[in-house]
C-alpha cells in the first residue's frame, strides 16, 4: 500500500476517534440525548472492511453503533454530527438520532437498534444486487450478541442457499452489553456457527488493521466473484462502557481492559507507521492537530448551528409525502 | 366483464404487475412450484421462473425481511404469509423496520413491500390458524392497511398496493377466496384509501371489511324485509381510516352499528366509535353497536365455533337494538 493511502487510514481512525470522544463530551453537556454507542477501540473492523468495498455502490448496513460505518461509508460526518444534535441537516432529518443514521446516496442503509434486524434486510439488499445483475455487494456489520437471533440462523441458510452476495461481518468484541461472551454462547468461536449453512467463514486480529484489510480484501473478492456469502469475524475490544449508562467494573477486570489497551488499533498502527518510517512523531501530532481542529470548526459548529427540525413537520415522512393519486386515490363516494 | 373467484382475481393482479415491472417479484412459502396454499400464484413460477416467483424456507421473519431489504434497493416484492397467525413471527420486521424506516431516515429511504396474508376464521382451523389480528397493524404507523371485500376490489386494490410506495398489508380471508364477482377484461386499479358507501339507506349505517362487510350487506337485506333502510360501509382501508365518509353517513342515518370478526379490545370497533363520537357525537340518536366475536381464543368445535364467531344474525340483532326495537 501507497504511503500516503497508509497515513490517510491512520488519519481517518484518528478522526473516528476524536469523533467519538466528542460525542461524549457533548452527551455529557446534554447536547445529545437518547442512547449512545461509541466505536471506541474498534475502529480498524469499520476502517479495514470499508476500505476494500466500492463506496456508494456496494450496501453497508449494520446496528446502533454506527456513526463510524456510516462516515467510513461517505456519510458527512457533519451531517452524522447534526443527526445527534437532532437538526434538520442530519443524516436523518433529525428523526433518527445515533442508533438510525442513514445516507441512502451513498448506500448506507442504516443503523438499527433491533439486535439481528440487520441480517435479513443485508440479505434483501444482496438479493437486489444479484437481482440486477451487477457485481455490487452488502456488507452487514453486527456484534457477536446478535447471533444468537433466530435471525441470524434463518438468514444464513437463506444467503447460502441462494448464494447471495452478502459479506457478513461479526464484530466480536467479547460482549453483549455486561454479558460476556462464553456466559451467552455454547460456541464462542463465531466464524464456526455458519459451518452448519455451507458457508464460507473465517477468524482475525480486529486491531491489526493491515491484518483486517487483508482479510477483508479476500472476503469481499469471494462474495463479488459470485462464490456466495461470507462470515467474517474480527476480535475486538471496546473500550468504552456499551452504552453511556453502564458501568464496565461490574462485568469486566480493569486487568482486562488494560491488556486490550495494549492493542488499541491506532496505537498499534501509527508505532507501525512510525517504525517504518513512514510516519515521523511530528507528523503524527499534526494529523491530531488537524483532526481536533476539523471535529471542532466544522462537524461540531456545524452541528450547533443547525436548525431543529420544525414542529409543523412532525407528521411528515410517515408515509409517501406525494402519493400517486392512480393508486392510492382517496376513492370518490357518490 | 368476466367472473372471478377471489384466489384468481389476486392471481390475475400479481400476473398483470409481474408482467408490467421487472422489479416486480413475489416470494413465500409454497408459492412457487405449488402456487400458493389457496393457489393465489398458480401458474406464475412456470411463467415467470424462480428468480421472480421465489418459494422460501419457513422463516417468516427473515424472509420479510429479506423483501424489506431488497425493497430498499429499489424492488417490489410481493410477500405472502401463508396465514395471518404466522406473521406474528414477523413483527419484528414488518413493525420495527418497514414500518419506520422511511421515518427514522427522514423519507430518504422507503420500504415499497406488500405483505399479502389470509386472516380470519375459516372452518374449524382452531385456534392458531383462526386470528384476524387487522388491529395490530392497523395500530402502527408507517403501514398501509387494506381489506378487499370481493373480487374486483381484491385485483385493483393489489395491483395500486404493489405500486404504491408505502408498506402495505394486505389481508385476505380464509373464506373469502372462493367468492365469485364480475370484474373488468381490460386492466383496472382500485384505489387504497377510502371507505365505500356500497348500499345506501337512512336508517342506520353498518359498517364493516372485508368478511364482516359481507355480515353487514346479508343483515342489510333482512333489515330490508322488516322495512329498514341500512346504509352500508365498506372501511376498504382500515390505516389511513376514512373518516370523513364514516361521518358523513352517521350524520345521514344518526345510528351506527360496526361489525368485526375479532376480539373487541382495542379493536377495529372500538376506533371505530371513537372516531365517531369525536367527529359526530350529537348525530347520534342511539348508543353504537359493536358485533364482535367471543373473548375466547378460536375452539374447534362446530357448534363452539360458531358461538365465538359474529354472523350475519348476530349484525342484524345488532341493528334492530341500535335501532330500539328490540
Ligand atoms: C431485539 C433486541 N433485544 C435486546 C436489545 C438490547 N440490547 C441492545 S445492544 C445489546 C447487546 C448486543 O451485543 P452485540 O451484538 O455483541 O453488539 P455490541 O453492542 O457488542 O456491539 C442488547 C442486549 C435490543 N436492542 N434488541
Ligand atoms: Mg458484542
Amino acid at each position: 500500500m501507497k504511503a500516503a493511502d497508509q497515513k490517510r487510514l491512520l488519519r481517518e481512525m484518528i478522526f473516528f476517534r476524536r469523533f467519538e470522544e466528542r460525542c461524549f463530551e457533548a452527551y455529557m453537556e446534554h447536547k445529545i440525548g437518547g442512547f449512545l454507542h461509541l466505536y471506541s477501540g474498534q475502529e480498524a473492523v469499520a476502517t479495514g472492511v470499508l476500505e476494500t468495498v466500492r463506496r456508494g455502490e456496494d450496501y453497508v448496513i449494520t446496528g446502533y453503533r454506527d456513526h463510524v460505518h456510516a462516515i467510513k461509508s461517505g456519510a458527512p460526518a457533519r451531517e452524522v454530527m447534526a443527526e445527534l444534535y437532532g437538526k434538520e441537516t442530519g443524516s436523518s432529518r433529525g428523526r433518527g438520532g445515533s442508533m438510525h443514521i442513514f445516507d441512502p446516496t451513498v448506500h448506507f442503509m442504516g443503523g438499527y437498534a433491533l439486535v439481528g434486524q440487520p441480517f435479513p434486510l443485508a440479505a434483501g439488499l444482496a438479493l437486489a444486487c444479484k437481482y440486477r445483475g451487477t457485481d455490487h455487494i452488502a456488507v452487514c456489520f453486527l456484534g457477536d450478541g446478535a447471533n444468537n437471533q433466530g435471525t441470524f440462523h434463518e438468514t444464513m441458510n437463506m444467503a447460502a442457499l441462494w448464494h447471495l452476495p452478502v459479506l457478513f461481518v461479526c464484530e466480536n468484541n467479547q460482549y453483549a452489553i455486561g454479558t460476556r461472551i462464553d456466559r451467552s454462547t455454547a460456541v464462542t468461536d463465531q466464524y464456526k456457527r455458519v459451518c452448519s449453512y455451507n458457508m464460507a467463514s473465517s477468524q482475525h486480529d480486529g486491531q491489526d488493521l493491515d491484518a483486517v484489510l487483508a482479510a477483508a480484501g479476500k472476503a469481499v473478492e469471494h462474495v463479488r466473484s459470485g462464490k456466495g456469502p461470507y462470515f467474517i469475524e474480527f476480535l475486538t475490544y471496546r473500550q468504552r462502557g456499551h452504552s453511556m449508562s453502564d458501568k464496565t467494573a461490574a462485568y469486566r477486570s480493569k486487568e482486562e481492559e488494560a491488556e486490550w489497551a495494549k492493542r488499541d488499533p491506532i496505537k498499534l498502527y501509527g508505532a507501525k507507521l512510525i517504525k517504518a518510517g513512514v510516519l515521523t512523531d511530528a507528523d503524527l501530532k499534526a494529523i491530531e492537530h488537524d483532526v481536533l481542529n476539523e471535529i471542532e470548526n466544522d462537524v461540531v459548529k456545524f452541528a450547533e448551528d443547525s436548525p431543529a427540525p420544525k414542529v409543523e413537520d412532525l407528521n411528515k415522512y410517515v408515509l409517501d409525502d406525494r402519493p400517486d393519486p392512480r393508486w392510492i386515490g382517496p376513492l370518490q363516494n357518490s | 366483464m368476466a367472473e372471478l373467484a377471489y384466489w384468481e382475481a389476486i392471481r390475475r393482479a400479481h400476473d398483470e404487475e409481474l408482467a408490467n415491472d421487472p422489479m416486480v417479484l413475489a416470494m413465500g412459502e409454497d408459492i412457487g412450484v405449488v402456487g400458493g396454499t389457496y393457489k393465489a400464484t398458480s401458474g406464475l413460477y412456470q411463467k415467470y421462473g424462480d428468480k421472480r416467483i421465489i418459494d422460501t424456507p419457513i422463516s417468516e421473519n427473515s424472509f420479510t425481511g429479506i423483501g424489506i431489504g431488497a425493497s430498499m434497493a429499489g424492488l417490489r416484492p410481493i410477500i405472502e404469509i401463508m396465514s395471518i397467525n404466522f406473521a406474528l413471527l414477523a413483527l419484528d420486521t414488518l413493525v420495527n423496520a418497514a414500518a419506520k424506516i422511511r421515518y427514522m431516515s427522514g423519507g430518504r429511504v422507503s420500504c415499497p413491500i406488500v405483505m399479502r396474508t389470509p386472516g380470519g376464521t375459516a372452518h374449524q382451523l382452531a385456534a392458531q390458524h383462526s386470528a384476524r389480528l387487522a388491529r395490530v397493524f392497523m395500530s402502527t404507523s408507517g403501514l398501509r392497511v387494506v381489506t378487499p371485500r370481493g373480487a374486483m376490489e381484491a385485483c385493483g386494490m393489489l395491483k395500486s398496493a404493489v405500486r404504491c410506495n408505502d408498506p402495505v398489508i394486505f389481508i385476505e380471508h380464509e373464506r373469502m377466496y372462493n367468492l365469485r364477482e364480475q370484474v373488468p377484461d381490460t386492466e383496472y386499479f382500485r384505489p387504497l384509501e377510502g371507505a365505500e358507501i356500497v348500499r345506501k339507506g337512512t336508517d342506520i349505517t353498518l359498517i364493516g371489511y372485508n368478511w364482516s362487510f359481507l355480515l353487514c350487506m346479508k343483515a342489510a337485506d333482512m333489515l330490508e324485509r322488516d322495512g329498514i333502510s341500512a346504509e352500508v360501509v365498506d372501511l376498504r382501508s382500515l390505516k389511513p381510516l376514512d373518516r370523513e365518509t364514516i361521518r358523513r353517513s352517521v350524520e345521514k342515518t344518526h345510528r351506527v352499528l360496526v361489525a368485526e370478526e375479532d376480539e373487541a379490545a382495542v379493536g377495529v370497533g372500538s376506533e371505530i366509535i371513537s372516531v365517531i363520537i369525536e367527529d359526530c357525537f350529537f348525530a347520534l340518536d342511539s348508543q353504537p353497536v359493536r358485533i364482535h366475536a367471543a373473548d375466547v381464543p378460536v375452539p374447534y368445535a362446530a357448534n363452539l365455533e360458531h358461538a365465538a364467531i359474529p354472523d350475519e344474525h348476530d349484525v342484524y340483532q345488532g341493528a334492530l337494538k341500535a335501532l330500539g326495537r328490540i
